[in-house]
This record gives C-alpha cells, sequence and structure tokens, in this order.
C-alpha cells in the first residue's frame, strides 16, 4: 500500500474519517496508526512535501544536508516512510482555513466541515474527526527595530538551510534564548555561516527553578544533546550573557544590534540579527474552530485544553504534537500515534481494549521522552523583557504597526482584553491574524492590569486562518437559502444554475 | 443622593453615544458595560451612514434619518476635535447596485413607493444604467445591470467612531465600567438601583442601551424592547490600492484600504460561525461587481446579530411606570449616531422624550394596541 | 546576507526582480531565491511606509509580500519560484494589473 496523493480539490472526497491538518512527526504519525486501524484519512499540510518544522525538506534531503544537520533530523525518515507505505490520501501545498461542525441545510448534522485551498482553488470536504497537528511558531520576540529588513528568527535561516542550502554569509548575531537557540547557532555554524556573536537572553534566575528539575532533564536524553551543543558554539563564537536590553538598530534596514549586558552597552556592526526566544503552540486552527484554551504559565502561552487521549472541547477535534502545547518533536510523533489510535477507537474501529493495550508501550517512551521538559520549559522560560515591552516605541503588532506605548496609552479607555483592544487599535487585524502580537498584547494588558493573562484572555481568531482568496470562496457551493439571506430573491434557482460539486 | 445622575447600561455605540451627549450637557454618568468578548455591533458592523431606500412604511425614520445624516458633519468635527480620533467620516454619496434588471426594477419600485409617501422629505436620487454606473464606479463588471445613486449616502470608520466616542467620555470624565454587567434593576423611591456580581450601584435615572440584552431588562423597568433574530455576515479583505471612492450599499472600501462585504440577513441568532453557502453567495456578488477584487486574500469573516425590532425601525421610549428610565435601540446605529448624540441625549437630559418621537415608542408593539 | 552552500546543485531557473533577471535554483522558494541574490527589502508598508523583508520563512509573518506577475500581495516564501516569473517589490498596499480582473 502507499499514500494516495491529491495534486487538487477535484480529487478530493466528499468525505473522510479522518482529517489531519499538518505534516510534521505529530501529524504524520496520527495519519499513519490511523490509517493503519481502516480508517479513511486525508493529511493536508501546506508544505511541498512532509516533515513539517524539524523534518522539513527531509524527502528531497542530500546526504550532506543530513550529515550537516544532525541524526535527530536523520530520524524523520522512518516517520516519513511509515506514512509514505500507509493508505492515507496526502495533499501537500494544502491549507486548511476552516475546520467547524458540518451543518447541512436539511437532513442531521454530524462530524466536521472543513475548508481547503489546493493548487488556486477552495473546496469544502467532510470528515468524522480531525486532528490538529499544526505543531509551533517561533514566540514573538518584540524589541525595538524587529521590523527592520535583516531581522529574521533564527528558525527561517534553519529553514533558508533546509530548503535552499542557503547560509548566513555577512556579519550574523544570533539572539535569544530557549533549546533551540544552541541548535540552531550550531547548525549554523557547522555549515560554515560567518556568527559574530550569540546573545544569550536566559534570565539567570531561572536556573534556580529550573534546578528543581534537574534530575529528570540529566536522566533525559535532552542533558546530554544541550550539553554538547552548549560546548560546540562556545568553542567557535563569542557568547554574550547577563543581557538586560537589547535593539535592532538601522535606517530602513539592520546595520548594528545594540545590546547592554552586565559589562555596559556595545554596539555590534550586523548585517543580520536571528531572534528565537523559543516556540509556542501555533493556535489560530484550534481556536478558530472553537477549542478551549487556558493560559500556561510555564509556558507562558495559551495552550489548547487536551485529555489524555487528545480530546479538544470540541466533540470531533483532536490535537497532536507541539500544537496542543510544546513537547518537542520525538514527543509530537508519540502523541500523534496516540492521536490517531484514540480517533480508531472513537469511530468504532478499535475497541477501548486494543486501543489500550496498542497505547501502553507509546505512553511508557512518551513518559521518557517528556521527562526533561519542565526542566528546559523553567530555564528557557523567556524574560519579562523580552517579553512584554517596556519601551513605548516598540512595535508590538507588525501588521498594523501598533507599539507596546498604543496599547498602555489605550488602557485608561477601560480595556479589559485584547479583543476591545483590537476594536480600538487594529492590532491582530492584519494579514497575520495576530500570529506575531497575540501573546504579547494579552500579556501587556494583563501587566497593565495586575491579573494573570488567563484572566485576559485572547484574540477571538476568525476564520479563514490561512489566505483564500474572494474569488475561491465565490465558487464555493451556494445554496437557494443563501441566495435569499444575501439577494432577497432567488432568480434562478441553484439546482440550475450552480453545481453543488466541483466534479 | 449620589454623585452621579444617569446610569447607562451597556456601552456599544447607542450607549457611548447617549453617554457623551448627556456628559457634553454636563451630567454626571456612569457606563455600565460587559467585558472584552461580550457581544457587540458596535464592533462587528459595516459603518454606512446610509439614507438611501430608509423610511418605507414609516416615513418618519426616513426624515430622522436624514437628519441625522445633516448632523454627521458636527459629529465628526466634535470628535475629531475633543479627542484627535478621525471617525471617517466622508459622504460623497452611495450606490446600490443591482446585479441584474429584476433586481433594478425592484429597487426603483422601492424608491418609488417610498418617496411618494406623503410628508416625506424628499431627497436627490438617480437611477443608472450599466453605462452610467460604470462612467462614475469605473471598476464595475460588465453584467452589472445598474445603480441607485443617492448624494446623502456617506460612510464613515465605525471602529475609529466607537473609539472616538469613549476617548470623548473618558476625557470628560465620564465613569466607564467593564466587566459590570446588570442582572436586575430595581426601582424604589425614585432611585434606580442596578445589580450584578459585581455589586450594586443606584442613579435616578437609567438608560438602556444593552443591544441585544434590552429585552431581558426592559420589563424590569416597564418597558418593552421587542427584537426579532437578524444575523448579518461580513468578509473582510486585505488591503488593496484605492479602486471604490464611494460607498456600495453591500460593498465598501474602508480608509485604511481593506475591502469589506456584507449585505446577508437570515433569521436566526443560533451561533456566531460564518455559513459557507451564504460566504459563497456574497463573494460571488461581491465579484461580479468588482471583478477586480477576486484576486484579494481573505482576512477575516464573521456574523453578528443586528438589534432589530419586527419592524425595522428604533425604539426610543420612557417608562410610564418608572419615570426616568429610558430604553434605546436600533439598527442604524452608525447612521443614527449623531441623532443620538445629540438629539435624543438632549431628550432624556429634559427627562423626556418628545411627542414628535412617540412613533418610536414600543407600544407601537402592544398586541392590545394592535387589536 | 546570504550565500549558497556548495554541495546544493540543481537546473537554474531565470526570473526578474524589478526588471533585473536573476538565477535561481529549481524548488526555491521567492524568498529564499531573493534572498540568495542579496535582496532583503522585499516592501514597504501600507500603515506607514516602512521597509520590511522577510521574518519567518514558513508563512506566518506576512513580511515577505511581493507582487507576482501582476498579482501583490503574494506571499514569497511558499511561492516556488517558476521560469520567467516576474516579480516586484510591492509599495503599500497590494496592486492588481486590471487584465486580471476578468
Ligand atoms: C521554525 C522552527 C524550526 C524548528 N526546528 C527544530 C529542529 O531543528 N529540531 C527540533 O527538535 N525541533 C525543531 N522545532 C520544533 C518543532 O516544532 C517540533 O519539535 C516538531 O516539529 C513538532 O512537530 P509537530 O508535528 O507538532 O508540528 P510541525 O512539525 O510544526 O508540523 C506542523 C505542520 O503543519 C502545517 N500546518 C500548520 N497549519 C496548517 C494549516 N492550517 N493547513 C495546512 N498545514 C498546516 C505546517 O506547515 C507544518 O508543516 C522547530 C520549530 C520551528 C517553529
Ligand atoms: C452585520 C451588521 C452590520 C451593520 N451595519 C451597519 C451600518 O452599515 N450602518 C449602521 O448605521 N449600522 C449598522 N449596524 C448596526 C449597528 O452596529 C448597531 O445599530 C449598533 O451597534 C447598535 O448599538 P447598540 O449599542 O445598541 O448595541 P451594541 O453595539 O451591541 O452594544 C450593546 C452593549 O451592551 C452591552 N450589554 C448587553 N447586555 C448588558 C447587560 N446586561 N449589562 C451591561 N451591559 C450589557 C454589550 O456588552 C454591548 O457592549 C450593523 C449591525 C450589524 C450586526
Ligand atoms: S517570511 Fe513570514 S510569511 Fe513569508
Amino acid at each position: 500500500m502507499s499514500v494516495h496523493p491529491v495534486s487538487a480539490v477535484s480529487d478530493l472526497e466528499e468525505i473522510y474519517d479522518l482529517l489531519v491538518v499538518g505534516a510534521g512527526p505529530a501529524g504524520l504519525s496520527a495519519a499513519t496508526a490511523a490509517a493503519e486501524c481502516g480508517l479513511s484519512v486525508l493529511l493536508c499540510d501546506d508544505n511541498g512535501s512532509p516533515g513539517g518544522q524539524i523534518y522539513r525538506g527531509i524527502t528531497e534531503a542530500s546526504a550532506a544536508t543530513k550529515s550537516r544537520l544532525g541524526k535527530d533530523y536523520a530520524a524523520g525518515e522512518g516517520i516519513v516512510t511509515r506514512f509514505l507505505a500507509s493508505s492515507a490520501s496526502y495533499a501537500a501545498r494544502a491549507s486548511v482555513w476552516s475546520i467547524a461542525p458540518h451543518e447541512p441545510e436539511t437532513g442531521e448534522a454530524s462530524g466536521l466541515e472543513a475548508g481547503v485551498s489546493l493548487a488556486g482553488a477552495a473546496r469544502l470536504i467532510r470528515a468524522r474527526r480531525a486532528i490538529l497537528a499544526t505543531g509551533a511558531l517561533e514566540r514573538p520576540f518584540p524589541i525595538p527595530g524587529w521590523t527592520l529588513p535583516g531581522v529574521m528568527t533564527a528558525g527561517s535561516a534553519q529553514i533558508a538551510m533546509k530548503t535552499a542550502g542557503l547560509v548566513p554569509s555577512g556579519r550574523t548575531v544570533i539572539a535569544g534564548t530557549g533549546p533551540l537557540l544552541y541548535l540552531l547557532a550550531s547548525q549554523l555554524i557547522g555549515a560554515g555561516a560567518s556568527v559574530i556573536a550569540v546573545i544569550d537572553t536566559t534570565p539567570n534566575g531561572n536556573k534556580r527553578r529550573a534546578l528543581a528539575h534537574a534530575i529528570d532533564f540529566v536522566r533525559s536524553a535532552y542533558g546530554l544533546k544541550g550539553a554538547r551543543l552548549l560546548a560546540q558554539v562556545h568553542r567557535h563564537v563569542r557568547v554574550i550573557r547577563n543581557v538586560t536590553a537589547l535593539e535592532a538598530a538601522g535606517n530602513g534596514g539592520l546595520s548594528e544590534v545594540v545590546v547592554t549586558h552586565r559589562g555596559g552597552t556595545e554596539r555590534l556592526p550586523t548585517d543580520l540579527l536571528l531572534l528565537h526566544q523559543g516556540i509556542v503552540p501555533n493556535l489560530n486552527l484550534s481556536l478558530a474552530s472553537g477549542c478551549a484554551s487556558g493560559w500556561n504559565e510555564r509556558q507562558a502561552t495559551f495552550t489548547p485544553t487536551v485529555d489524555e487521549w487528545c480530546q479538544t472541547s470540541m466533540p470531533d477535534i483532536g490535537i497532536a504534537g507541539d500544537a496542543g502545547g510544546i513537547i518537542g518533536a520525538e514527543g509530537s510523533a508519540l502523541h500523534g500515534t496516540l492521536a490517531g489510535l484514540a480517533a480508531a477507537w472513537r469511530l468504532g474501529r478499535l475497541s477501548e481494549r486494543e486501543r489500550d493495550e496498542r497505547a501502553a508501550p507509546v505512553r511508557a517512551i512518551l513518559r521518557s521522552a517528556l521527562r526533561g521538559r519542565p526542566f528546559i520549559d523553567e530555564l528557557f522560560r523567556p524574560s519579562d523583557d523580552f517579553r512584554i515591552p517596556a519601551n513605548p516605541e516598540t512595535i508590538v503588532c507588525r501588521c498594523e504597526e501598533v507599539t507596546a506605548g498604543a496599547i498602555r496609552a489605550t488602557m485608561p479607555l477601560g480595556v479589559r482584553g485584547p479583543n476591545q483592544m483590537k476594536a480600538y487599535l487594529r492590532c491582530g487585524m492584519g494579514p497575520c491574524q495576530g500570529r506575531l502580537c497575540g501573546l504579547t498584547v494579552t500579556e501587556i494588558i494583563a501587566q497593565e492590569r495586575g491579573v494573570a493573562p488567563g484572566e485576559v484572555g485572547y484574540y477571538n481568531v476568525r476564520t479563514p486562518i490561512k489566505p483564500v482568496t474572494l474569488k475561491e470562496l465565490a465558487a464555493l457551493p451556494q445554496s437557494d437559502s443563501a441566495i435569499k439571506a444575501v439577494a432577497g430573491i432567488v432568480e434562478k434557482p441553484v439546482s440550475a444554475n450552480h453545481p453543488q460539486s466541483h466534479v | 443622593m449620589t454623585d452621579r445622575d444617569v446610569l447607562v447600561v451597556g456601552g456599544g455605540l447607542l450607549g457611548a453615544s447617549i453617554a457623551w451627549g448627556l456628559a457634553r450637557l454636563g451630567l454626571r454618568v456612569v457606563v455600565l458595560d460587559e467585558g472584552d468578548t461580550a457581544f457587540r455591533a458596535a464592533r462587528a458592523n459595516f459603518g454606512l451612514v446610509w439614507v438611501q431606500g430608509k423610511g418605507l412604511g414609516k416615513l418618519e425614520y426616513s426624515n430622522w434619518t436624514q437628519a441625522s445624516a445633516a448632523l454627521w458633519p458636527s459629529l465628526s468635527d466634535e470628535l475629531k476635535r475633543e479627542t484627535g480620533i478621525d471617525p471617517g467620516f466622508s459622504q460623497p454619496g452611495g450606490f446600490s447596485i443591482r446585479l441584474t434588471e429584476l433586481e433594478l426594477q425592484r429597487g426603483v419600485d422601492a424608491m418609488n413607493t417610498l418617496q411618494g409617501q406623503p410628508n416625506i422629505a424628499r431627497y436627490p436620487y438617480e437611477i443608472l444604467n450599466h453605462r452610467e454606473t460604470k462612467a462614475r464606479l469605473p471598476a464595475i463588471g460588465p453584467t452589472v445591470a445598474g445603480s441607485i445613486y443617492s448624494p446623502l449616502d456617506g460612510h464613515a470608520n465605525p471602529l475609529r467612531l466607537y473609539r472616538a466616542f469613549h476617548a470623548a467620555l473618558h476625557k470628560m470624565g465620564a465613569a466607564y465600567l467593564p466587566d459590570h454587567r446588570v442582572e436586575r434593576i430595581s426601582h424604589q423611591d425614585g432611585a434606580f438601583t442596578v445589580e450584578g456580581p459585581w455589586g450594586t450601584m443606584s442613579a435616578g435615572r437609567i438608560v438602556l442601551a444593552a443591544g441585544i440584552g434590552n429585552t431581558r431588562l426592559a420589563p424590569m423597568v416597564g418597558l418593552n424592547v421587542p427584537l426579532v433574530p437578524s444575523r448579518g455576515q461580513i468578509i473582510v479583505t486585505e488591503k488593496t490600492m484605492p479602486f471604490l471612492h464611494h460607498p456600495v450599499g453591500n460593498i465598501r472600501q474602508v480608509d485604511e484600504g481593506g475591502v469589506i462585504i456584507g449585505e446577508s440577513k437570515e433569521a436566526t441568532m443560533d451561533h456566531h460561525r460564518p455559513r459557507t453557502p451564504v460566504t459563497a453567495v456574497l463573494a460571488d456578488r461581491a465579484m461580479r461587481m468588482f471583478p477586480i477584487i477576486g484576486e484579494l486574500n481573505v482576512v477575516r469573516i464573521w456574523a453578528a446579530f443586528r438589534i432589530i425590532t419586527p419592524d425595522g425601525f428604533p425604539i426610543y421610549e420612557q417608562s410610564r411606570t418608572c419615570r426616568g428610565a429610558f430604553a434605546v435601540a436600533c439598527h442604524s446605529g452608525v447612521t443614527l449616531a449623531a441623532n443620538h448624540a445629540f438629539t435624543i441625549a438632549g431628550h432624556i437630559a429634559q427627562g423626556e422624550i418628545p411627542a414628535s418621537l412617540s412613533t418610536f415608542s414600543s407600544e407601537r408593539f402592544d398586541v392590545s394596541a394592535a387589536a | 546576507m546570504f550565500r549558497r552552500l556548495p554541495d546544493r546543485q540543481g537546473d537554474l531557473v531565470t526570473f526578474t526582480f524589478d526588471g533585473t533577471p536573476l538565477t535561481a535554483l529549481m524548488g526555491d522558494t521567492v524568498a529564499a531565491a531573493l534572498l540568495a541574490a542579496g535582496v532583503t527589502r522585499f516592501r514597504t508598508t501600507p500603515v506607514s511606509g516602512a521597509e520590511r523583508g522577510p521574518y519567518c520563512m514558513m508563512g506566518v509573518c506576512f513580511e515577505c509580500l511581493v507582487s507576482i506577475n501582476g498579482r501583490g500581495n503574494r506571499q514569497a516564501c511558499l511561492t516556488t519560484v517558476e521560469e520567467g516569473m516576474q516579480v516586484e517589490t510591492q509599495h503599500g498596499a497590494a496592486t492588481y494589473s486590471t487584465e486580471i480582473s476578468a
């Protein structure tokens, strides 16, 4: 058996047992597990090839790329191969822009309806269930000048390397914190990038809190890997620590990085600044589909509420991998398998006993894979200074160019949360739909109000959560009652005029 | 008794405009509102200041709407002066684009009936065929049948208008209390006491401007605000180059550059999720009107509930049993914002809605009155 | 700002940026091809006219918007370069050449 590739929306079936969104380790594993239990599965991912963030480009990677990116990267081959051998349907370059309960105009409602765009055309499909495995994003890093050309995320440089073999060539500074920071730095240095400094913004106070989890960490795989990476980076470049302020400066483009640390303020002439302060769940699809979420203090982000079987507050929707809270690549793959088994159980393909039997070994490995997490979360929790900008000039919402100062100045109008702020200032209304400002806006409001971010809440996220053109929407099926609702009259009934399906 | 004269329940467009109008007249106002995620049509509307076609079956509504459109320039100027926030008002004349001959004919018939009503303040409008429409709106598509144009129509930036009202209120020193949902209202010894999980508060006068929440609150003070379910869906695109310099009944290019589309009416309030067949019809019709927008990415789609009475006309009403209690509800809160801020606030400050506005009392819905 | 690793080889594709011919490797995204050619400024913003370039390279930030073959607001980091593609800096809000409107 091998996957059934879908390259146009017209190749899609009307209905699937399971829709999986995202072809990272979580989505691939979920789709594989569910397909192996006999479910009809559609996996949609907006990239050209499977792998997600960590295994991006793995199916096309040369031996040189694999050796440059290391063993963890190459490990993705197994996951991808098993998926490609499954009976699932796979739509590459397909983005899922909405998921909602299916609502037929007549007859009984059941399952979900999803909006999918592929090759310039949109289509609505149905699925009895869905698993959102949409992964993570790099956390916003709002410092003065972070919008200048020449300032990018560290992850973006990794993507350029994985997919196009590009490495930074000018004077490059990597700044931030997080378990991936040193990985990305060592990958780039290993590939010959001209990194002149690594600016480590990890707050000193974190070490004490993290120590409480140190035993688990040392026993986990992360411990060893982390120590090795650190040593490697230290051997090759200057590492600046005890950082209290960071700024990107330049006129129309980056020219220098201004860093304040214990020794004073330094100006480093720089061509490329790569920022990274950890990753946070990619929430837009789960929020837009109505899945409940809550504030996760240790990861300093909102995370969807999921139970041990990856079930969200929406009856037919599960979440797997980093999309449900950061658990790393290995954890995401295992979590995906659990989500796939749970879907097969809920759809009656596995008994509860079969599900538990198959899940038991997966859970055991997952437990040990997650052992080092609390330590990592505590150690690399970015400081308030870099999450909640104090400088009023700092841009918070990049799309609408709303500054931290404007947000604070609007608080006296009685703003309690990000939705009223959005109505007043347009923050979060641009094309990124709040992905790069949502957490910051919530945390500024929480700080101003003196309450926890969970009490402040997050933006109401609207569909479509991925770009879809008006033209694509206009070609979706219409109905007489919809025409009546808009035009007041139906001049030509739909049945005669608008074909209901795309085939 | 207290240091406040009026409680305004609801801080949406009506509550904010009336509260500001009252504060302007020197009254000490407290606005009680719900929280961040409450339903607020003030954050969900289309932003038209629209005259044409309104008032069929009630000519006073046409006259009332025209009066507000005429007052809008002063409202806009005053808000701008007071707050530095520009509510984005302009009145370049608006078009109702008709895609088919039948749609155009229906529009023409409606305008004829409307303007044929005795005592209506007639206003100018033009019926334009495809060629004439194209001459004024060059971006229209080849299948557009024609349009109806009226020079009185305009639009505003509804979110900046809403912020300007709140900023002006704040500047006047009025208290705005979010997270103060009113659960109960009582009336004793000439004072109104509102109550919620947050506590209680009293004043001698109360204005109910709680949008769809009014229906539940009104009977507590001898008022009646019947509303019917009406769901409207709106599509917003990314910013694009300016191509549309007039408001169209169902499409507008906002001053920030995005295009906003919406004209659906569904008799339901079941949920806030967009319905895809309605999205498809909205998008399809908008593209037939202006083909160029087909390439634009859609940034968000939402559905909102209108605050609409059974006959579609506003309610301005004072309580007979609890003197000092008022209720206001209407669908076109942007269009009528100037009337609310100036005229209605003035009447409430005087303590009496005059007989000239009695046509907007909700007594018209009383079963006994109809019988 | 970026250079191509020597072991990265493949067929070449020719495209233009603001009229200047450039080459890319088959399979590159428009954003990667421009970065490889030394271009870091992709657009100016509709709000203030500030210059911007790609930030995330994974489709979430919408900073890499360019005009491609007359269509504005294309995400360069998600679009694969094609032979003969005409890429242009996007100035402010998206523009569309009128032929497309048909
Ligand atoms: C830029 C970046 C680089 C990283 N690099 C590493 C690394 O080198 N090593 C490491 O251990 N960890 C890395 N991580 C962490 C990594 O996210 C996880 O450990 C792991 O990839 C999570 O797997 P996942 O399956 O949950 O999600 P992901 O691997 O992120 O996969 C999610 C997939 O879903 C797709 N997607 C999202 N939304 C939609 C939608 N609406 N429609 C269609 N497709 C959609 C995404 O494009 C993506 O392909 C990185 C994270 C980021 C953000
Ligand atoms: C889709 C759509 C398009 C529209 N387009 C236009 C247009 O183009 N032009 C135009 O003129 N008008 C338009 N409108 C109408 C306009 O938005 C409304 O008339 C106006 O917002 C109504 O204002 P409101 O204050 O009554 O209601 P809202 O704005 O909804 O405000 C009501 C307020 O009361 C609060 N509240 C509710 N219950 C309580 C309680 N118990 N205690 C305390 N507070 C409470 C709510 O939280 C809210 O803040 C449109 C409306 C919709 C839905
Ligand atoms: S660089 Fe972020 S969307 Fe393209």
